[in-house]
């Protein structure tokens, strides 16, 4: 990102008063997914009955082509098990709509990479979370990791260069960060990590997956020391406070310069607040997204100067603003309070003292009921021991 | 195809020659001056200053750079700063430099 001039303060004093439209959107065409990682941030999985219609999503199109949002971020679920989901991409590249989409490389066959190496309006993000199968495998699922490099390989081979290795930062994969550079390296793409949130089902593996004070600074130098080279969505700006700002905005973007279309057509304040606190509206009511995004009420409130709260009085505070609304929502922690990753520790404390907190829960949840083939188990099944030694009865212990 | 990703910087900027927005370029305006995207090189810049997104505009129908700030009246002051941030968006490939046949308004 390239900024003209040297007034960097002003324009994201610009940004945080909201743009005529976003910078980028996310927009997560279906909760449909073939995996069930166990951090995915919209808890998806199945389907939603109410998802927006082939038609539904053209006019979508129209509509962000109209306001000039360049381009947008299409995600899930696995937004290409939807059946219409290469007729919708050559409908948003025929209008100007940039796409940069996400998946886990499941329809990534050769013949798809070949159509997508032709044109230069399409990005690709491959997501994995290990830069090897036992660390991928163990929270994204059985043969994840085999899926994701093949779609790799598929890329590469067409000569798409440049695609994206998204990874997700845990406590299970920070060691690994030179892997997955080299992973990059070695298709020829650009290596994108991001902050695991507290949000969807994200919020269950959080407080076992984030990473510790000392992976958090280690990742902060490792960021620094590779700069422009590794994409990270302005993820980390709560790291700020380590020392130089990372490359980036380094500013919350939520109904700002961002926003979150989802599957049937909700409207959120960013992809990591599927929370019906953060919703700002729906695109189905008259106005489309264009009213929404110009008129909601959540929005203006976003989009008034804040004080910072408990952290305006941090020394830090320029730095990282407080840090992600969505973690601090999603740990019960008040939103004009740290972040629960602050790097000056007060997160952590405030966490403590939340100690009994009731912690909100996404709106919606579109997870597997079933069991999914190969799916993740992180945390050991827990085992009861029959009432008594002798009791082999299928049913014992259970209520009469 | 996706070649403009891997090519090298272009020749160097001459505020005297014509040079016009990029045809895979747009501007989106907004208060503090205009978002620029890039749809080959799926670059975003920002054009911090209202008088830059006019030079900007200008460019196509101009005989060369120097012509488009003169036309959008750009205070003396300014224009450094301005083909400044010009040369940044040529080597970009944001804007571009006129071939002959294009060149003429």
């Amino acid at each position: 990102m390239t900024v003209l001039e040297s007034r960097p303060t002003k324009l994201v004093d610009h940004f945080a008063l909201g743009l005529n439209a976003p910078i980028c959107l996310t927009w997560e065409l279906t909760y449909a997914c073939n995996l069930a990682c166990v951090h995915c941030l919209s808890s998806s999985g199945r389907r939603d009955p109410r998802e927006l219609s082939t038609a539904e999503c053209k006019v979508v199109i129209d509509e962000l082509q109209r306001m000039q949002v360049f381009y947008v971020n299409i995600g899930g679920g696995e937004p290409t098990v939807r059946h219409d989901f290469w007729e919708l991409l050559d409908y948003a590249v025929e209008h100007h709509v940039g796409v940069k989409f996400s998946t886990n490389g499941v329809k990534l066959d050769a013949a798809a990479a070949r159509r997508l190496a032709a044109t230069d309006y399409v990005d690709v993000q491959i997501s994995v979370d290990g830069a090897s199968a036992d660390v991928n495998d163990a929270v994204r699922g059985t043969g994840s990791f085999r899926t994701a490099v093949a779609a790799m390989e598929n890329l590469a081979a067409a000569g798409f260069r440049g695609f994206k290795i998204s990874v997700v930062v845990t406590r299970e994969n920070a060691g690994q960060l030179d892997a997955f550079k080299a992973l990059a390296d070695r298709y020829d793409a650009q290596l994108r990590l991001t902050r695991l949130r507290p949000s969807g089902r994200g919020a269950d593996v959080w407080a076992d997956l984030h990473p510790t004070d000392e992976q958090q600074r280690a990742l902060y130098q490792w960021l620094v020391a590779h700069g422009d080279n590794v994409l990270t969505g302005d993820s980390f700006f709560h790291l700020s406070g380590l020392g130089d700002p990372l490359p980036g905005l380094n500013l919350c973007g939520a109904g700002r310069v961002v926003c979150l279309i989802d599957p049937i057509g909700d409207v959120y304040a960013c992809p990591f607040a599927i929370h019906d606190q953060f919703l700002a509206g729906n695109l189905r009511e008259p106005g489309g997204f264009q009213r929404v995004w110009q008129d909601s009420a959540l929005f203006a409130s976003l989009r008034k100067p804040d004080g910072g709260g408990a952290c305006s009085s941090c020394s830090m505070f320029d730095a990282c603003r407080g840090g992600c609304m969505a973690a601090k929502f999603f740990t019960g922690l008040p939103l004009d309070g740290p972040d629960p990753e602050c790097v000056q520790g007060h997160g952590a404390a405030a966490l403590a003292a939340a100690g009994g907190a009731v912690i909100p829960k996404p709106s919606g949840d579109h997870s597997h009921k079933g069991p999914v083939r190969g799916q993740p188990v992180l945390v050991p099944l827990s085992v009861r021991r029959p009432d008594r030694a002798c009791d082999e009865s299928p049913l014992a212990g259970l209520p009469a | 195809m996706r070649r403009l990703l891997s090519q090298g910087p272009g020749p160097a900027f001459d505020p005297q020659a014509p040079y016009r927005l990029h045809p895979q370029a747009e501007l989106r305006d907004e208060e503090f001056g205009a978002l620029a995207y890039h749809f080959g090189t799926r670059r975003l810049s920002f054009l911090k200053a209202p008088a830059l997104v006019d030079v900007v505009r200008a460019l196509g129908d101009a005989e060369s750079v120097e012509a488009a700030v003169r036309r959008c009246a750009v205070p003396e002051a300014q224009r450094p700063a301005i083909l400044r941030a010009l040369a940044g968006l040529a080597g970009t490939d944001m804007i571009q430099r006129r071939v002959s046949e294009e060149s003429l308004p």
